[in-house]
């Protein structure tokens, strides 16, 4: 009988344990989307290209020999993989690695120099800032307000929503690179002649401080929002009726609560698609600036520029255009990738199919 | 119809006098003017009033303005300043047929390329042509036509020497003012900067259409048409096909405002005469008309464009009616 007791304890201790289940591992949206874009390769790939490019942007004086604009005129235009010989004063001087065990970098163009004699590894590396500075800084700021203005207009409907769209397309019909390029020549001539005081005066060094990038940022900022815009009113639209609005609402929270608290999660991801495959154009649009002549401020690297210095030298360096254009077309096609892995991942109508 | 078109005409005035009134103050707020030199040497004090006074740039500013719209409703885009021959007018009808010809044929090679690309991929999914194809179309967008042109011409200009790698081949006068005589030269000119501005919508074109088409080929009335006995090749060509275009018309009017940036950097690398390249030419040296002129004249493009989109978009989609 005791025995039988105690069997009868076991038992229940075993039943209590079977059912108190150690926690299983939650299948959240987020970590099935994760899940999804690890099963990706390409996008993963990009995704790992864009880290690398971004590490090499954030190191870029340690990993490079010399800084971009020191030149080395008894070198100029030197194919890749050349090795040369210089005075120890210059290495001395000017070299980052002269004293350490990467010594033997500071005679070799790893691939080639340009037109001056710069280091084109070099130039290319400190490129990247460029490149991924335009990308993040414009993708930001056009998310940014293009989302909240979207959200608004969608959110508040009737007049507002009325006004706001008209306003988006009237900007949309106009033509947004001359009127760039024009606000580029302009900040550019008044930076030239220099303003001594007040706003202008700061707004020009903080531009000088960016190599002359900062004009570019205010143009896409000004005029970058409205495909986001339009995108952020639609899904708004499609998700106001849904009962967790009307439930908030219920409960008593206020609209800004309801637009950035309930709206916003759940329009968010199609959004950050869409700016992730808006980034390549970004890029391209620095690089195209910065060709003709519009961009950075020399001796700033900008892939696009130093296109623009070497592509009248094809035939005889093609190096000069083939290095910065590789590199420019590998990072838009990383940015492609993993856009479209990012779809892929976070919008549940690709699901099943 | 036919009033939505004069709807969306009459609503892209205001937009253009905006475009020209931005241009015009911008231009105007650079600091420096046309006149401030002679070549490398600064222009006489008296010669530069004269000057000034011959284009009006001495009458207060909105003077100016009001002078300038005068001119544009008499179809006036103003004088040159420095190529004193020409006026604006001349300027652009030499160099807009020349981006509007390139501009179509990259439309053309789009279209031609870039949907059937897209079906075969879609009908061949997950098999190594689709792969193939899918590759293909996301270099051939991410690979901006300021790598391709430089790479096109080290490939087929210079180690193949297959095309000539600059200059356009047709030269004004155009037939009708707008289209090049078809001589063989003009295509020999056209392959390279086509396929440097054109292959990246074909690619794009290609993309949308296989992602288009594989989601109306789940759609029910797919299943009818094949459970009714349709071949497969009417299935697609009649049932399906016309319903995976409406994301490709979309895709249209931000593609026309792509060849801008794009026909800008095509005309530099092959020395195109066309309107971008004048564009970048006129900020240098402050021909202030044509700047505001070749400004506005992207802008009505890009409107007309927009519209012609949009009646597009109704012929496809039959659904969609203006009200």
């Amino acid at each position: 009988m005791a025995e039988n007791n105690q069997n009868e304890k076991e038992n229940e201790i075993e039943l209590t344990e079977l059912f108190e289940e150690e926690p299983r591992k939650g299948r959240s949206p987020m970590g099935d989307a994760w899940r999804e874009f690890r099963a990706n390769k390409v996008g993963v790939a990009g995704a790992i290209f864009i880290l690398l490019v971004v590490v090499m942007a954030l190191l870029a004086p340690i990993i490079t020999p010399y800084h971009f604009a020191t030149q080395n005129n008894r070198n100029s235009r030197a194919k890749p993989l050349t090795g040369y010989t210089i005075t120890t004063d210059y290495a001395e001087d000017k070299c980052h690695w002269y004293g350490t065990p990467l010594e033997w970098g500071c005679s070799l163009f790893l691939v080639g120099s340009d037109g001056l004699g710069r280091d084109l590894w070099s130039r290319v590396v400190y490129g990247t800032r460029v490149s991924l500075a335009m990308a993040m800084v414009a993708s930001v700021v056009s998310l940014t307000i293009g989302t909240v203005i979207g959200t608004i207009s969608g959110f508040a409907g009737g007049r507002v929503d009325n006004l706001i769209m008209r306003l988006v397309d009237f900007l949309y019909a106009t033509p947004f690179l001359p009127i760039v390029i024009l606000m580029q020549v302009y900040f550019q001539a008044l930076a030239r002649r220099g303003v001594s005081s007040g706003l202008g005066a700061t707004l020009i060094s903080w531009n000088q401080a960016m190599g002359g990038m900062l004009f570019i940022f205010i143009a896409i900022g000004a005029l970058g929002w409205l495909g986001m815009a339009r995108l952020a009113r639609g899904q708004v639209l499609s998700y106001k009726q849904k009962e967790f609005v009307e439930a908030a609402r219920a409960l008593g929270a206020s609209n800004s609560r309801i637009m950035f608290r309930h709206l916003l999660p759940n329009i968010v991801a199609p959004l950050v698609v869409a700016e992730t495959l808006a980034i390549p154009g970004y890029i391209f649009l620095e690089a195209a600036l910065s060709f003709i002549g519009l961009g950075v401020n020399p001796p700033t690297p900008s892939w696009g520029s130093m296109i623009n210095e070497g592509y009248l030298g094809i035939r005889s360096n093609s190096h000069l255009v083939l290095v910065p254009g590789v590199l420019l077309a590998l990072l838009t096609l990383a940015f492609n990738f993993m856009g479209d892995g990012l779809r892929d991942a976070l919008d549940p109508r690709v699901h099943g199919s | 119809m036919i009033q939505y078109v004069i709807r969306r005409l009459l609503m892209a005035i205001p937009v253009l006098f905006a475009v020209v009134l931005a241009t015009f103050v911008l231009v105007h707020a650079l600091p420096g003017g046309p006149f401030d030199a002679v070549g490398e040497k600064a222009m006489p004090e008296q010669i530069r009033l004269v000057m000034e006074r011959r284009y009006g740039l001495d009458k207060p500013l909105y003077e100016q303005f009001l002078l300038y719209v005068g001119n544009l409703l008499k179809g006036d885009l103003g004088p040159m300043m420095h190529l004193r021959s020409q006026t604006v007018n001349e300027i652009v009808s030499e160099t807009f047929p020349v981006s509007f010809q390139l501009g179509m044929m990259c439309v053309t090679l789009g279209f031609v390329i870039g949907i059937p690309a897209g079906i075969i991929a879609a009908l061949k999914r997950n098999t190594p042509i689709d792969y193939g194809a899918t590759f293909v179309a996301i270099a051939g967008v991410s690979v901006p036509s300021l790598v391709l042109g430089p790479v096109l011409i080290l490939i087929f200009g210079v180690a193949l020497d297959w095309f000539p790698i600059a200059f356009w081949g047709a030269e004004p006068p155009f037939i009708l003012g707008i289209f090049p005589k078809p001589t063989a030269e003009f295509w020999h000119h056209a392959v390279l900067p086509v396929l440097t501005l054109g292959s990246g919508t074909s690619a794009l074109i290609a993309r949308l259409t296989r992602a288009s088409l594989l989601e109306v080929l789940g759609e029910d009335y797919i299943r009818t048409a094949r459970a009714k006995g349709l071949r497969e090749r009417v299935v697609i060509a009649v049932h399906a096909l016309k319903n995976s275009l409406i994301p490709v018309v979309t895709l249209l009017g931000p593609m026309l405002a792509g060849y801008l940036t794009g026909s800008l950097v095509t005309e530099q690398i092959f020395a195109l005469n066309g309107m971008g390249r004048r564009l970048i030419s006129s900020v240098a040296q402050r021909e202030y008309f044509l700047l505001t002129g070749l400004t506005l004249i992207y802008g009505v493009m890009l409107i007309l464009g927009n519209i012609m989109v949009d009646v597009l978009y109704a012929w496809v989609d039959p659904r969609i009616r203006f009200e």
